[in-house]
């Protein structure tokens, strides 16, 4: 490597791959440099304008997301001018739409809010900008407008990331708003309610329905594990509060969702909890199904299974484990039918 | 798949063939966009339908149904008289070409455009494309194997990728897209009438050993079980006394229902143990509850065959328990004392005797999954199959000659059916349609059908249907749809008050024994 592939970020000599960012750069060495609008895998937009850095020899503070390093470039993160930068930008976002934290679903996971506290933002010195279009919602996905801060990362989750192409940026100026094509609510539009936006929403503007008002991040627990429709195996955090799976997102930087999700992924978790799911054995009596308890059940099926093979052997029994249960269980269920029933005929659902 | 799902990335040229990708596997069908907007990938789309990746596709092929060995033969008929096969990778790689050869002889273009109907043209310019390719991948599912000709159609797929040199190459491969969480991890666990787990047979006398010493029985069955297919055909006849069902609701995901539900009650004794009284529980003799993915600990290994960790959440509704302890128990009643501690310590008896998993335990996959094969605890796992030679050595060309679907329309049943998922709904939608928002966006049953077809039968959209197929009947509202062809209609299989498969024929594949749910014959008619 030549002397020529290197920057100085806060006094710091480090070595760059042509084609890095100077957010690349830093983050890669860990040298912090907050930012709103940055979805890794996406095109980078500039547009929150918080990852500002002090670039020496540039007329103004440079955009870190985007310009890409360069050889001898002599960068400063956190200067006074990028503090003072930041903080004000921070006061714009504030200012310009409705951010009132108390019932907003993103509160305690919000980087607007994050980063307001950060960099001690005590009050708003700009006037709240009225809301200019109306909540919309459908059963999935609420979207809310006056908590938008227009950083694009949803743009770029539908279009760069899951290429759904179901959003875009519209207006102009302050009539500025994401929108689908011809400005149609989600739910008559090209969306497919994968959620990859909302889980790329930084603040409250884009929020998952059914878990609104089902807990604040901090009094849930997040548990991964792997999706139980596909056979894609994607990645997930099982959100819990109170007992109940109230919330499902995709675990980011991890394949081989790295962080996506579908529409049955993300939102088809209600049956978990569903009041219809079997919850006590049942057995058949004079023709009908009534409640047992274990023993009744397995011995029952004891017995049954016992006298069918004594009868007829044990090929004349059949057993379907089943492609929805956990490898471990279909193993003890193969063993179950070979070692104990005593025949090879295990089968399941993978022709179905 | 052979190779792993970020390879998609890597491909020069995507072939989807009888995969509806975007609905089936969004999240995997990003991968293919995503390849093909930033990547300059060419995509190559050959379904029936005009499914909605056809809009990211540089072609799409559209053959009749159920003439996949037809087009695929004119791809390698193409390929083959232009000289445009990987002569080196044939040389050293495998073994038969002589006779693939004779075989795709006949299949020209013309031929191939009679049978399946893609212009001769199209089909000629999509074998240079995929030829042409430094690395072209294969993406197939149910599409293909949901024939009687199923076996036939994936070694014909296996044969066009390792004449092009695409096997055992990264971007490359031949990868079937599995359609449910943990399909195969079931296959990998023996779930399956041949063989125990990672494959090994059950007619393989050292092995059997091998698994009597390690179970502690005396003496293992040493013939091949009875398929599911087979097992509804033997209950049919009364040879088949009693079946034990977990997780599976064939009353609605079993071709020829009518067949299925004389099957389930000419049985003796029925288990179905469930997370819901389904349509197949409600006829059980014991009913069973289980806990759901979300109440338990295990592994699901994805269709890439990475093995990935399930962990518990919450705990089962009410006397709800674990599918595994269930049958432990159940097992101890019957004289055999199953007991494990935990699913870590079944992973480790798994370990213990199949050497395709024996590197793999919890430990290892506690932040990120292992392919299989993985043989050893310090083996990095097998993202990608047959890199420098076959699992068997060489690779074997089958030669394989087209044949006709088991029913084709006539008169009295002129149109073709073909079934398959929605985005919204998941199989029989025991789970899925328990969510408000799903039901919303996928409220009913439909049939699907071209605008030709519907101007034909002077159908309007929301008209209610009689479609009719020799095994039965049911009631649909017609969606009229770019995606259809003449010819052809479509019906979601989700629906229970509306089955489709109260229509579709239960013809088997005659080696994988897989249901032809893709093709049948049916009428209609305006209620």
């Amino acid at each position: 490597m030549s002397a020529s592939n290197r920057i100085q970020i806060d006094g710091k000599e480090v070595q760059f791959s042509p084609g890095e960012t100077i957010l690349e750069v830093a983050w890669r060495k860990g040298i912090a440099i907050p930012t709103l609008c940055y979805l890794k895998g996406a095109s980078p937009t500039g547009a929150c304008r918080i990852c500002l850095v002090e670039v020496e020899g540039a007329r103004s503070l440079v955009a870190s997301c985007a310009a890409p390093a360069a050889p001898d470039m002599v960068v400063r993160t956190d200067s006074e001018k990028v503090i003072r930068s930041r903080k004000l930008n921070l006061e714009l976002l504030l200012g310009s739409g409705h951010h009132y934290c108390v019932t907003c679903e993103a509160d305690g996971d919000c980087r607007l809010q994050e980063l307001a506290y950060e960099y001690e933002v005590e009050t708003v010195r700009f006037t709240e900008s009225p809301a200019r279009y109306p909540v919309e919602t459908n059963t999935l996905i609420t979207r809310d407008f006056s908590r938008c801060i227009m950083c694009g990362r949803c743009v770029q989750a539908c279009n760069d990331i899951q290429v759904n192409e179901a959003i875009s940026y519209g207006y102009r100026g302050d009539a500025s708003k994401i929108v689908t094509i011809g400005d149609r609510p989600y739910i008559n539009s090209d969306c497919v309610f994968c959620g990859e936006c909302v889980q790329a929403c930084p603040v409250g503007a884009l929020v998952a329905k059914p878990s609104r008002f089902k807990g604040k991040p901090w009094e849930m627990k997040k548990v991964r594990t792997t999706c139980s429709y596909c056979g894609v195996g994607c990645q997930m955090y099982l959100h819990v509060n109170k007992g109940r799976v109230v919330k499902v997102t995709g675990v980011d930087g991890i394949g081989p969702n790295y962080g996506s999700l579908c529409v049955k992924g993300r939102f088809g978790f209600d049956f978990i909890h569903d009041a219809n799911r079997l919850n006590t054995p049942l057995v058949r009596e004079n023709g009908a199904l009534r409640e047992a308890d274990w023993d009744e059940a397995l011995d029952r099926i004891a017995r049954n299974l016992k006298k069918i093979i004594d009868k007829d052997g044990p090929d004349s029994i059949g057993f379907l484990t089943s492609a929805r249960i956990t490898n471990e269980e279909n193993y003890v269920a193969q063993k179950f039918t070979r070692a104990v029933l005593g025949t090879n005929n295990v089968d399941h659902c993978a022709r179905l | 798949m052979t190779n792993p799902i970020q390879d998609i990335e890597k491909s020069d040229v995507i072939l989807i063939t009888g995969s509806n990708t975007t609905e089936n596997h969004p999240v995997l069908s990003s991968y293919v966009k995503r390849a093909v907007k930033f990547k300059g990938a060419r995509l190559i789309v050959v379904d029936p339908r005009r499914i909605p990746i056809t809009r990211h596709a540089a072609q799409w092929l559209r053959p009749n149904l159920g003439t996949d060995v037809a087009w695929i033969n004119g791809m390698m008929h193409v390929i083959i008289n232009e000289g445009l096969y990987d002569e080196a990778y044939v040389q050293n790689r495998t073994v038969g070409l002589d006779e693939l050869k004779q075989i795709v002889a006949k299949y020209t273009p013309e031929y191939v455009e009679e049978i399946s109907g893609i212009p001769r043209a199209e089909l000629t310019a999509a074998a240079r494309t995929y030829a042409e390719a430094p690395a072209a991948s294969i993406l197939y599912a149910m599409g293909i194997t949901q024939h009687v000709t199923g076996t036939d159609n994936v070694k014909s797929l296996a044969n066009l990728a390792m004449l092009c040199g695409n096997v055992g190459i990264p971007g490359g491969g031949v990868n079937p897209l599995r359609g449910q969480n943990n399909v195969q991890g079931a296959c990998d666990m023996g779930g399956l009438p041949d063989v125990y787990t990672g494959y090994q047979k059950v007619d393989d006398p050292a092995v059997r050993k091998r698994m009597e010493s390690a179970w502690g029985v005396d003496r293992l069955p040493d013939r091949p079980g009875l398929t599911a297919t087979d097992m509804m055909n033997k209950a049919y006849e009364g040879e088949l006394k009693a079946l034990y069902i977990i997780g599976e609701n064939p009353m609605v995901s079993d071709p020829d229902l009518n067949h299925a539900e004389k099957s389930l009650k000419n049985l003796d004794f029925l288990v179905v143990q469930d997370i819901f009284m389904t349509e197949t529980a409600r006829m059980a003799d014991v009913v069973l509850p289980s806990a759901s993915f979300a109440e338990k600990d295990g592994t699901f290994t994805n269709t890439e065959r990475k093995v990935q960790r399930v962990r518990k959440a919450v705990t089962p509704p009410g006397k709800a328990r674990e599918d595994g302890v269930i049958l432990c128990d159940l097992s101890k009643r019957l004289g055999y004392a199953m007991s494990y501690k935990d699913s870590r310590e079944v992973m480790e008896e798994i370990a213990r005797v199949t050497p395709s998993y024996c590197g793999i335990n919890y430990n290892r996959i506690k932040a990120k999954g292992l392919h299989w094969p993985c043989t050893g605890t310090d083996h990095p796992g097998t993202p990608c199959l047959h890199m420098d030679q076959f699992t068997c050595g060489l690779g074997v060309f089958h030669a394989i000659d087209y044949r006709q679907p088991a029913e084709v329309p006539d008169d009295a049943y002129p149109l073709f059916l073909t079934t398959g998922r929605l985005l919204y709904h998941y199989h029989t939608g025991t789970m899925t349609m328990k969510t408000p928002g799903l039901n919303e966006l996928a409220p009913a049953c439909f049939v699907e059908i071209s605008r030709e077809d519907a101007a034909g039968y002077g159908l309007v959209e929301g008209d209610t249907l009689l479609i009719r197929s020799r095994r039965g009947k049911i009631e649909a509202t017609a969606r009229i749809s770019e995606m259809a062809v003449k010819g052809t209609v479509f019906i979601p299989f989700h629906y229970a008050a509306a089955a489709a498969n109260r229509l579709t024929h239960a013809a088997l594949d005659p080696i994988a024994k897989i249901p032809e749910f893709k093709v049948c014959a049916v009428a209609i008619e305006k209620v």
